[in-house]
Formats: C-alpha cells, sequence, structure tokens
C-alpha cells in the first residue's frame, strides 16, 4: 500500500509532504509513547499517533518511519511540520480517533509493526 | 572506561547536549545520521545507530546536567561515547531493567520514560558498556560493526 492510500482510507489530509504519496507502506503501530516505537517498530511503518511535539519527527526520522499520522484532527505547530518537510517524512490529520483509525488500517490489510 | 587509539579513526566528530532542551533534543543523532549515511553505511545498520544514540541523547535530556557525545568512524566500525556531568546512576543493573524509569510525569506526558531506552541501546548496538558514579557522571560506549 502507499501513503495516498492511506489519505483515502482514513480521509485525511497532508500537512507535509504531498509529493510522497508514492511512498510505500507495509505496517503500522499507534502509540503515543515514542519509547515503545523506538523499541518495537520495523521498517517502513506508518505511525498513528496523538501527540504533536518534535520529538514525534525526531523518533520518525530515526526509525525510517514512512508516514506520521495525526489523529482526532490534531494540528501541529509550524516547526513540527518543517521538521517534517526537511526530513521528507509526510504528515496526514485525520478526524478519526486513534482507536478508529488503526481499525481501519487493520481491516484494509495493514498489520502491526 | 578502555581508551580508544583515535588516531585510527578518519572522523571525528563531537556534539555537546543541552539538559532539559526538547526542542533541541536529537540533533545530534539526526546529524550523526545524515553523516553515517553520506558515508555509505547501510540502512538497516544505519537505523541500529540512530535508535540507540537517539535514546541516549535523549537520556542525556530528560536525565543528566547535561553532556557530550563523540562519534568516531573507522572503515569497519561506528563508536558513540557519552559523557555526560552528572548525577550519575546509583544502581546500573536496575536502571537497565526494562520498564524501570526514574522520569516524572512531565516526561511521560511528552512521549519518554518508558523504562526501555538503555535496553534498547543495548539490543541496537554490536558492544555496549556503561559506568557510572552517583556525584559524577555516567559514560556509555557503543560500537557499532559496519
Ligand atoms: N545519563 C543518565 N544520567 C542519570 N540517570 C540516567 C541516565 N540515563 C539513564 N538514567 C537512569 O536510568 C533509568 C532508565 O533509563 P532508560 O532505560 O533510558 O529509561 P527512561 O529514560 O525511559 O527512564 C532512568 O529513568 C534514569 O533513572
Ligand atoms: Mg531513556
Amino acid at each position: 500500500m502507499k501513503v495516498c492510500d492511506i489519505v483515502h482510507l482514513l480521509d485525511a489530509t497532508f500537512l507535509a509532504g504531498e509529493d510522497l504519496g508514492e511512498n510505500e507502506v507495509q505496517s503500522a503501530c499507534g502509540a503515543d509513547l515514542m519509547s515503545d516505537v523506538l523499541a518495537f517498530v520495523k521498517n517502513k511503518t506508518i505511525m498513528l499517533t496523538g501527540l504533536t511535539n518534535l520529538q514525534v519527527v525526531r523518533t520518525a526520522e530515526m526509525l525510517d518511519v514512512a508516514c506520521i499520522v495525526f489523529v482526532r484532527g490534531k494540528k501541529p505547530s509550524d516547526d513540527i511540520i518543517e521538521l517534517a518537510n526537511k526530513h521528507g517524512i509526510p504528515i496526514l490529520s485525520t478526524a478519526h480517533t486513534l482507536y478508529t483509525a488503526c481499525g481501519i488500517l487493520y481491516a484494509n490489510g495493514i498489520s502491526g509493526s | 572506561m578502555e581508551e580508544l587509539r583515535v588516531n585510527e579513526y578518519n572522523l571525528k566528530d563531537i556534539y555537546t547536549i543541552e539538559a532539559g532542551n526538547f526542542v533541541t533534543a536529537g540533533e545530534a543523532s539526526s546529524n550523526i545520521k545524515t553523516l553515517l549515511k553520506r558515508l555509505g553505511v547501510n540502512s538497516s545498520k544505519l537505523r541500529n545507530i540512530a535508535i540507540a544514540s537517539y535514546e541516549a541523547e535523549i537520556n542525556l535530556v530528560i536525565h543528566s546536567k547535561g553532556g557530550q557525545m563523540e562519534l568516531l568512524v573507522s572503515p569497519n566500525e561506528v563508536i558513540i561515547k557519552i559523557d555526560d556531568i552528572g548525577p550519575g546512576i546509583e544502581n546500573i543493573e536496575l536502571a537497565m531493567k526494562e520498564g524501570y524509569s526514574t522520569a516524572p510525569d512531565s516526561i511521560r506526558v511528552m512521549g519518554f520514560g518508558a523504562g526501555m531506552g538503555l535496553s534498547n541501546m543495548r539490543n541496537n548496538a554490536d558492544d555496549f558498556k556503561i559506568e557510572s558514579k552517583l556525584g559524577e557522571g555516567t559514560h556509555i560506549c557503543m560500537k557499532f560493526n559496519i
């Protein structure tokens, strides 16, 4: 699946990296604890989170995360979007809750990371 | 801690890490990752190095009074040395345990403090050494075969 498919499934909008819709995604993880993400996540994953701070992007950068999804319509500040653009990490925003967003992706064949 | 023969390394870089600064936290690890990528380190090893480096850097920001990270690169290994100026760790064995954390709630709401960092560093590095003395500081040396 690709990032643009995720946009469609989650009724999401791009906040960063609109040109990276062709990025491939193989799995997903949903977490507000970056420590857990750093300990358990594998490659080419989508990271869904309700946490909006700079370290979310830093964590994604270290892990080569394919795409960040902010749930519940959360709008990150400009410095977060800037950092994601700098490192070529797409950011999506969806109105769904973390639980629902993960459920939709799982129901559409995306496994856990 | 064993002394490294620094002149055998063709690249050496030092980064200063500021305690409590969550805006700059991760910059050193980001620079290290970018640099090693340019040097051609393969992506899965690069990921191991970035994770371990970032966990160490975050620990300096959260738990220490500040310190520095030193990157050494030779044709077949990458070394990251992390030295802080205190407060030190009283019981290293306990600190290494998965799930053990002294991080306050203010850190947890930022997404950190699960107590997985030190074990995650050990798991990602090919060699991991830690020394610490209460009242003095913590010293970590991680080696990665590339
Ligand atoms: N550089 C450091 N200086 C002082 N204490 C540290 C340092 N690094 C780790 N610790 C101690 O070890 C504990 C475990 O560290 P870690 O496994 O990274 O988990 P976490 O950072 O989530 O608490 C910390 O909660 C802290 O008490
Ligand atoms: Mg830690």
